[in-house]
């Protein structure tokens, strides 16, 4: 299909319009999502030479894709990239081409609907104007620095002029995401007007030219090249409380090719620490590429089910059961939340009016999710709803006494699920009438934060009930893990040995802070004894037995869970809490190989789990240790990382 | 004869007195916690209602057409036509009437109607001097003009808002608060204070015992504030209404000499009440267990200085229609405005004067029963929030005679202005 020479592109479109402005609308061919891959960058390239000769009055660049603006580079063609010398390239190509964007005689505006991240949000920052369509679903960001990599198409150049030093550099060193009113208020956009006249505005914009945005007094101080080494001395601080510079580089380096080359990455020697070269070298951004793909295949799992889901019916409105009551009403669905009585629930609805207020920013939205969440004491709910969650206590009888009721009230087509985390599946299902009707839909606490669903398939359950569970869980914008039912699951069942072993080192007379430390050294997020807290000690116990085949708990839990002092939730366990915090003292120097003595347990278990077939292969593994614990990110999941090191194991 | 028109079933929230400020619920919010639950007990789905029409005498500026807001806060979907009635104190009760006429016609044949009011949310507002004020700044141009405004500005014009409820509960025909005209009442039927009082223990006394009993647990549907704090039952009812307490308070609508107080009148509350109204048809398709039916109603008027009698001149029509002597309706409910307005409704009916004169009645038709009448008290310990009382009656009377194994009650309600509303119901398999 000849495109360039006959004038006609494949992945671009023009149009001039009557006041002789051009539309350039992007609809990739073949691909449901806009990403600006090498042909997609290259036509582009043709383009603006195309306009270089025939000049418009101004251009709008805008999505030809109902699902947003731009996701960003295509992430398929960094695996394909074999040297260094291919990155520069990539690089380069898109620098160039956004240089040239940027330098047009005419005045350019990117009409940002939907998302707008990484490579589309820098090909919106080299445009004179942006604006944003104010919906829900408009974001924009540059997430790059999760995936290891820097935005290296101009936006560490150009954003900190239009946000000044300090909004930019926290959306660079964060990769979070703004929606259109912040876009705005931070000066990213030029308006922030709703779908019904924003063709009207990018047409008013261009045609009224007002000055471009410049970042103003005293802000533009931030931006002053000896001011530089300041500011980024404080965020380094900052970043380094979350993530150091041996484990993810890509932070840093954004912020020495800010203060060093004004935001050209091309600009470092490859010896720089901030070069391509360097970022490449380590294995952190390949291994996150293979996280993100990871998680995109963890969405894949729903994407064939069809979804009518539209009525949830909680039982239990404890920490988890009132949460994921919570959670689902906030994704839009109707929930009935019930519970033994009215006073059971009502702490449950106040925590979730607190979710929908942080969360949905709009007060009628949360409005709207808080009349959608309906307290249900007498159980009114269960015969119209299409997925039902126990969250009860763990009692084997009371839920198999539950889920006969429920089943004789529910529909049929209705899905029957439990949260349980200790009781198999086939035990609660006995009495049932259809005892392959049930389904494990196993979540994490706390639910707003982590992203995993273990979808637990028993021995007896319906095949085809997993497609369905996972696709409920992506309508909740969740990650589906379809896990066999034994024991401790996957993600409980690599956690607990890692758990114990800590807390046998503290028995053993090492600092909790010092046992945390070795883990964050290796690349936790969270310290074992601070996670362990942060669970609950009741339930690391609980677990622990379930999963320790008949060994002796740990001391110190013991003698803590006798003392009442369960960890976060009662204010006190290994750590003192206040105000969700744990007070830590300073750790003290860590024992060599004690990071090592922390960890292999959890590797031998994540082998163990793969072996015997908890999940379908090894990439779910590592997906539900990364996604479920927060198993450091960057070395790619427990199984990639023993592989990487030689598989030699413990 | 007509087409009978069933009541499915009914919910409403807990009644919360008015305490100084704004409650913690907007009107809105209230019908919407009760019209959810409500629709959860129903085996068709919210978007299967013919129509949704709520009672209200004051919804606040931003809830207009208040009925329509909720029906789609409480998910009956785009296509579920929502309206708003107004009849003053029989708000709801007219809501419940505009359903059973338009399944009657035939227009609908499933529909949720109640009433609701939060007058503990009644605005303050601007006196008309200040409102003046206002429109001149307004049009004040120059920043001379609009600083010359403000030296005309009084601050006892702006520290002197209108009370929006005083103005809510006083009769812009006769000029009368509505406790004024229940002392025209006292005055007529020769009520005294201790009467009134001893009337108003007595509701408090049935409603703690009906709490107890809970016999309210059936419509009753807790509030949940966004803190995570319950409201699970009524809470104007108090344990030390005895005549003796009762007797310190100083009359409140006629100052020093009058005998109304605010221990022996209705109380100013939030709360709203539902029901789901069925046709025959409708019962069939769906299959709906029914409460009972609503046989008929009457509207009537009378003199706005005496509206508390509104019971007796919208029940006595009713009784005649259906050849029914007082003793046959097995249980009443008479809103309980003011204590002296519901004896004086008694009385009216036991005096021979009365009924020939103002009723056309050959004689007194008798007395009523005090063991039928509000049997788990009433608005004086309950509270009156005005748009909700005239369907709370309904709902509760049915619940009565359900627990009674009565078979006909009827449920009457005085309306500031000078009218009277009732209706007569009948439980389902009497």
């Amino acid at each position: 299909m000849s495109a360039v020479a006959t004038g006609e592109f494949q992945h671009w479109q023009l149009t001039r319009d009557g006041d002789g402005l051009e539309w350039l609308t992007l609809d990739r061919a073949g691909a449901s999502t806009n990403t600006l891959s090498a042909a997609v960058m290259e036509e582009l390239r043709a383009v603006l030479a195309r306009l270089a000769a025939d000049p418009p009055r101004g251009l709008v660049i805008r999505s030809g894709k109902a699902n947003g603006f731009i996701a960003g580079a295509d992430v398929d063609e960094f695996g394909e990239l074999k040297s260094v010398d291919d990155a520069t390239a990539l690089v380069r190509r898109g620098w160039d081409i956004f240089q040239e964007l940027a330098a047009t005689p005419y005045p350019t505006l990117a009409l940002v609907r939907g998302f707008c991240l990484g490579g589309g949000m820098e090909l919106a920052l080299a445009c004179r104007y942006r604006v944003a369509v104010d919906e829900p679903a408009t974001r924009l960001g540059l997430p790059e620095v999760m995936l290891g990599i820097v935005p290296g198409w101009g936006g560490i150049k150009r954003l900190p002029r239009l946000t000044g030093a300090p909004a930019a550099l926290d959306l660079l060193l964060t990769g979070r995401t703004v929606d259109a009113r912040r876009a705005r208020k931070l000066g990213i956009a030029d308006e922030c007007v709703p779908p019904r006249i924003m063709e009207n505005t990018a047409r008013g914009v261009l045609l009224s030219k007002p000055p471009p945005r410049r970042v103003p007094f005293p802000l533009s101080l931030t931006l002053n090249r000896l001011v530089r080494p300041v500011i980024a001395a404080q965020a380094r601080k900052q970043v380094a409380s979350r993530a150091r510079r041996e484990h993810y580089p890509a932070p840093y380096a954004i912020l020495d090719i800010w203060v060093k080359h004004d935001g050209d990455p091309l600009a470092a020697a490859p010896s720089d620490p901030a070069s391509i070269a360097h970022l490449l070298q380590s294995p952190t951004a390949r291994n996150l590429i293979r996280v993100f793909k990871l998680q995109e295949r963890l969405k894949a799992f729903g994407k064939d089910s069809e979804s009518a889901i539209r009525h949830v019916h909680v039982v239990g409105a404890g920490t988890m059961g009132g949460d994921i009551a919570a959670w689902c009403a906030l994704r839009g669905l109707t929930v009935t939340l019930q519970d033994q009585n009215a006073e059971r629930l009502a702490p449950a609805i106040g925590r979730a009016a607190k979710l929908f207020a942080d969360r949905l920013r709009d007060p009628l939205r949360a409005r709207d999710a808080f009349d959608r969440l309906v307290p249900d004491v007498a159980g009114d709910g269960v015969a119209r709803a299409d997925v039902i969650i126990e969250a009860i206590f763990e009692n084997l009888e009371a839920k198999q006494k539950l889920f006969v009721a429920l089943e004789s009230k529910a529909k049929p087509t209705a899905l029957l699920a439990t949260n349980t985390s200790s009781i198999p599946l086939e035990d609660i299902s006995a009495p049932l009438a259809d005892p392959t009707r049930l389904i494990g839909l196993h979540f994490f606490n706390p639910v707003a934060r982590m992203m995993l669903v273990e979808i637990v398939v028993g021995r007896r359950t319906r095949a085809d009930l997993v497609p369905a569970a996972a696709a409920f869980a992506r309508k909740i914008d969740k990650l589906p893990l379809p896990v066999k039912s034994a024991p401790g699951f996957l993600v409980n069942r690599i956690l607990a040995p890692y758990l114990m072993e800590a807390m046998r080192c503290v028995d053993e007379g090492i600092a909790p802070e010092t046992v945390d430390e070795a883990a964050l050294a290796f690349g936790m997020p969270v310290g074992p004894i601070e996670l362990a807290d942060s669970v609950g000690l009741d339930i690391c116990l609980a677990v622990g037995k379930m999963l320790g085949g008949g060994a002796e708990p740990p001391k110190k839990l013991t003698e803590l869970i006798a003392a009442g002092a369960l960890g976060r939730k009662t204010g006190r366990g290994f750590y003192a809490w206040t105000g969700g915090k744990a007070a830590k003292g300073v750790p003290g120097a860590v024992p060599q190989r004690l990071a090592e003595r922390l960890i292999d347990p959890m590797l031998a278990e994540a082998r163990a789990a793969f072996a015997e077939g908890i999940v379908a292969d090894a990439d779910l593994v590592d997906a539900g240790a990364i996604f479920g614990t927060g198993f450091a990110p960057f070395t790619g999941g427990p199984l990639h990382y023993v592989a990487a090191r030689g598989g030699s194991g413990a | 004869m007509t087409e009978p028109v069933y009541i499915v079933d009914g919910t409403r929230t807990p009644f919360l007195k008015a305490r100084n400020r704004p409650g913690p619920f907007a009107a809105s919010d209230l019908a919407v916690q009760a019209g959810r639950a409500l629709l959860s007990r129903m085996p068709f789905a919210p978007g299967e209602l013919d129509e949704v029409i709520l009672g209200c005498a004051s919804p606040s500026p931003d809830e207009v057409n208040i009925g329509r807001v909720v029906a789609l806060r409480i998910g009956c979907g785009l296509k579920v036509p929502g309206w708003t009635v107004m009849r003053n104190c029989a708000s709801g009760m007219q809501a419940l009437d505009s359903a059973l006429t338009n399944i009657r016609a035939g227009r609908s044949s499933l529909v949720l109607a109640g009433g609701v009011d939060a007058l503990s949310r009644a605005p303050l507002l601007y006196s008309e001097k200040m409102v003046l004020w206002f429109a001149a700044f307004s049009a004040a141009r120059t920043f001379g003009q609009k600083a010359g405004a403000f030296l005309k500005l009084s601050p006892a014009a702006m520290l002197t808002p209108v009370i929006g409820i005083m103005k809510g509960l006083t009769d812009p025909v006769v000029g009368l608060m509505m406790g004024q005209t229940a002392e025209n009442l006292a005055f007529r039927f020769g009520i005294t204070r201790r009467e009134m009082d001893a009337f108003a223990a007595e509701s408090h006394r049935r409603v703690l015992a009906a709490q107890k009993a809970g016999h309210f647990n059936r419509e009753i549907v807790p509030l949940y504030d966004r803190n995570g704090k319950l409201y699970p039952a009524d809470d104007g009812v108090r344990q030390d209404s005895t005549p003796e307490n009762l007797a310190k308070l100083k009359p409140f609508f006629d100052r020093k000499y009058g005998n109304v107080t605010a221990g022996n009148s209705s109380q100013i509350t939030d709360g709203a009440a539902w029901m789901v109204l069925a046709s025959e048809a409708a019962v069939a398709r769906h299959k709906l267990p029914v409460l009972g039916t609503i046989v008929d109603s009457e509207w009537a008027g009378l003199d706005p200085a005496e509206m508390g009698l509104g019971p007796v001149h919208a029940a006595t029509p009713l009784l005649q229609r259906h050849h029914l002597a007082l003793g046959d309706v097995d249980a009443w409910e008479i809103n309980e405005a003011f204590a002296a307005q519901v004896i004086a409704c008694l009385e009216a009916w036991e005096s021979d004067d009365y009924c020939r004169n103002a009723l056309g009645l050959p004689g007194a038709l008798g007395r009523i029963d005090p063991a039928r009448l509000n049997v788990d008290g009433g608005a004086i310990a309950l509270g009156h929030p005005v748009g909700a009382s005239g369907a709370r009656i309904v709902l509760h009377l049915l619940n009565v005679l359900e627990r009674t194994k009565g078979r006909r009650g009827i449920a009457a309600i005085c309306i500031g202005g000078g009218q009277g509303g009732a209706m007569l119901v009948e439980r389902a398999n009497a």
